[in-house]
């Protein structure tokens, strides 16, 4: 068994959650809660041993570092995070139903870093720029913040659905969306999801910003990157600050919690992928 | 930003009382348009905006770039609105400045009413707006009031909390509060951004960037900054020993290492070698290792063995070297390479007696040239110019502090709340009677649990004590 394998398998795994909690919902079947949970959490261990195991991988081969270097490795640290935080809040807020609209989108990150083509999936050794545990940090922190905000977005569309039910402010199973969370809940989960990961993404800039300094003299140089995670971060800023002193709330909040994870994902993919062709210097 | 939150806005005190009475006068006008969050709102939307253009349009490229790329006329407006160089633009800077402003005035505004809260008597509050409040609980005990207090006083939480108490005319009140100046956690946000920018500014005017390639075995004293035409004298001299490269096995560049060494007044001071992500700092100038050149040209030292003399000569390709005082002559006169790099040379060497040696040798290594009765170390090598990224930024520390002051602050702000606890003690019917009420700004799911445990733990003092 090696490290591909299982990242492999976990595309499958994270498949079969994704369908066990969409099922659990909209067959209203409570009982398969625990399974798709049970399910889950070993999806993510797998995942955790695949991780582990290319990174032990990359010891043998001489060239040890840890899996967080490219844009193959920051994916499947994506999708781990995203279930990881994922199971923390499901466990946290005791609400299974989440799942549904979270667990999709490791399962998204998944297939796309197994069948995209972009990408190099081998484990290659760090050139000197790459030599930093600010590197290390800055990957870290900032994945968490993305899939904080992945799982707000998913919160948001969940908002944006019990909206239209009819019973928006109880949670029963006579119906299908009746039995989604109720709409006070289901904004309160997504705030506090969003401040978890406004934190963190905070931290993701800062050490950027010192792993620039250490490598290249300059905290800050105004590049596509950098611009589009001041950019992202700004747009939490403004929906932070339009619900805490402007009592912003309801649609509102979970519309800016899509159009964030939109950001977000521009940040991460679009400025390597859409930019660079405008971009002399994006490519490299 | 949608209607009914403009209809929302609630108006600053100050204001509502001045259009009552008479027209606000200018300075309230423009204290009020600074101290909104509106303008934050709409300032932030304008900056994200102007950033994604920015992040659009290629920066700082020649003009005639801009012209045959977009065509000539709208590089002129690119041009004329500083959207070449957007983010060094003025009005770039000013919407900053605004910002600013805006943060500083909006804090002004409201901290002598968060410090007010900070300081708060609470033991003052009446009892009947305790009564009131949405997270209350009561019961009677049995206990005298002087000893339901003292019982009550031992079991409110310890940790962090902080307890007083007063007599009133009519019974005793307690109140305990936690985390009273986490309401400064948002300042501490706020100063954070202004303390960053403050870095900033430090660091464009008192700083300096540029860049300088030295060749090995050279040195430099002055750098030339981007973008100005005068060079800084550095005040002191840096030399490049050695650059070395190093490869993965499949052709990946493994390290870049230059051998520095800082001199003052010809007098060595430190010696560094530096990689990237590992810059060398001296007298608040920092060198880092930003890229290299490989010349065609050698670095080869010669060491007599038997009277130590030693010197070291740049060798072009294929071109005799003479070392005078040894009548030596020597030069390169082939070579491997892999990759570009140099990796074997060959060396054509030759002195007052015998015929010329010639040999391989590994580049970067030492050789024992052995002549009739003379004897010789050689080491040779191509010979690299190592280019450094110069810079000094005094208001690194500034922003440096401003980020952690950010993240304490967020932290505070998110995940600690003020949280207050009353208990009123009175006597009432033969019987004594307490109330209990408490508060929180942040959080309040959280403490509605705490509250309840404690009411609850409270409740029982009655069966503790009666054992
Ligand atoms: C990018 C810049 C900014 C950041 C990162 C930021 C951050 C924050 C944060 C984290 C909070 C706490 C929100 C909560 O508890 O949910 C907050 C609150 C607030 N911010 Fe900002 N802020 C920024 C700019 C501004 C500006 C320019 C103003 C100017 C008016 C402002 C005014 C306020 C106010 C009035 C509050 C509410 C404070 C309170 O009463 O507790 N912010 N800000």
């Amino acid at each position: 068994m090696n490290s591909s394998q299982l990242l492999g398998i976990t595309t499958f795994t994270y498949l079969f959650s994704t369908l066990l909690y969409v099922a659990m919902f909209v067959f209203k079947v409570k009982r398969m809660g625990k399974f798709a949970t049970g399910f889950t959490a070993i999806a993510l261990l797998i995942q955790t041993l695949g991780l582990g195991l290319r990174w032990y991988e990359s010891y043998q081969m001489g060239i040890g570092h840890a899996p967080l270097t490219n844009m193959y490795e920051s994916v499947v640290f994506f999708a781990w995070t995203i279930i990881a935080i994922y199971l923390a809040i499901e466990w946290k807020f005791r609400i299974r139903i989440i799942g549904a609209f979270a667990v999709p989108f490791a399962f998204l990150a998944m297939a796309y870093a197994s069948l995209s083509t972009d990408m190099t999936k081998n484990i290659s050794p760090l050139v000197p720029a790459l030599q930093s545990n600010w590197l290390i940090a800055h990957v870290i922190t900032c994945f968490i913040g993305y899939a904080a905000f992945t799982v707000a977005a998913g919160l948001g569309v969940m908002y944006l659905v019990k909206e239209t039910s009819s019973s928006k402010r109880t949670s029963d199973d006579k119906t299908l969306l009746g039995s989604l969370p109720t709409l006070p809940q289901i904004e309160d989960i997504t705030h506090k999801t969003m401040i978890f990961g406004f934190i963190w993404l905070t931290a993701g800039i800062i050490t950027g910003a010192v792993w620039a300094n250490s490598a290249w003299g300059t905290y800050w140089s105004w590049d596509p990157k950098e611009t589009w995670s001041l950019i992202t971060w700004f747009i939490y800023a403004i929906t932070l600050h339009a619900r805490y002193t402007r009592g912003w709330g309801g649609k509102r909040v979970a519309w800016l919690a899509i159009i964030g994870f939109f950001s977000v994902i521009f940040t991460y993919y679009g400025v390597n992928f859409i930019l660079s062709g405008l971009h002399s210097y994006g490519s490299n | 930003m949608g209607r009914d939150a403009l209809l929302k806005e609630i108006p600053h005190p100050l204001s509502t009382m001045s259009t009552k009475n008479s027209p606000p006068s200018i300075f309230t006008l423009v204290w009020d348009f600074f101290a909104s969050v509106k303008l934050a709102l709409m300032t932030l939307c304008i900056i994200s905006l102007a950033s994604v253009i920015g992040t659009i349009i290629p920066q700082n490229e020649a003009l005639s770039w801009y012209a045959k790329r977009f065509g000539p006329q709208i590089a002129r407006f690119l041009d004329l609105f500083h959207l070449t160089d957007m983010f060094g633009s003025f009005w770039f800077k000013a919407l900053l400045g605004l910002l600013s402003t805006n943060l500083i005035i909006c804090s002004l505004d409201r901290f002598p009413g968060i410090w007010k809260q900070i300081r708060a008597d609470n033991l003052a509050v009446p009892v009947k707006r305790l009564i009131s409040m949405k997270r209350n609980a009561s019961w009677t005990t049995s206990l005298p009031p002087i000893k339901a207090v003292e019982e009550l006083t031992l079991r409110l939480p310890g940790n962090g909390w902080k307890t007083a108490s007063r007599e009133t005319e009519n019974g005793t009140l307690l109140f305990s509060q936690k985390g009273a100046w986490t309401r400064l956690g948002v300042f501490v946000v706020h100063a954070s951004i202004l303390i960053i920018l403050i870095g900033a500014i430090i660091g464009s005017i008192l700083g300096f960037k540029g860049s300088v390639s030295i060749v090995e075995g050279q040195s430099i004293e002055k750098i030339q900054p981007f973008g100005a035409a005068a060079f800084i004298n550095l005040g002191f001299k840096v030399r490049c020993d050695a650059f070395n490269i190093e490869f993965y096995q499949n052709g990946m560049p493994k390290e870049y290492r230059s051998h520095l060494t800082i001199f003052e007044h010809d007098r060595e001071i430190l010696q560094k070698s530096i990689t990237v992500n590992n810059p060398l700092t001296y007298k608040g100038i920092t060198f880092y290792q930003s890229s290299y050149e490989g010349y065609k040209d050698f670095i080869v030292t010669l060491t007599d063995k038997d009277n130590g003399r030693k010197k070291t000569f740049s060798v072009p390709f294929q071109k005799q070297t003479e070392w005078q005082e040894e009548e030596v002559r020597f030069g390169v006169i082939n070579v491997e390479a892999e990759r570009e790099q140099v990796t074997r040379i060959k060396i054509w060497f030759t002195d007052q007696d015998g015929s010329p040696s010639v040999f391989w040798m590994d580049a970067g290594s030492q050789v024992a040239v052995d002549r009739e009765g003379k004897h010789y170390l050689l080491s040779a090598k191509q010979m690299y110019s190592t280019g450094l990224q110069v810079a000094k930024d005094p208001g690194v520390w500034w922003v440096y502090s401003g980020c952690i002051l950010m993240l304490l602050g967020l932290f505070t702000t998110f995940f600690m709340s003020h949280r207050k606890i009353w208990i009123f003690v009175c006597e009432k019917n033969s019987k004594t009677s307490i109330y209990m009420a408490g508060s929180a700004n942040k959080n309040k799911s959280g403490f509605d649990g705490i509250f309840s445990n404690l009411a609850d733990n409270l409740r029982n003092i009655k069966k503790i004590t009666s054992k």
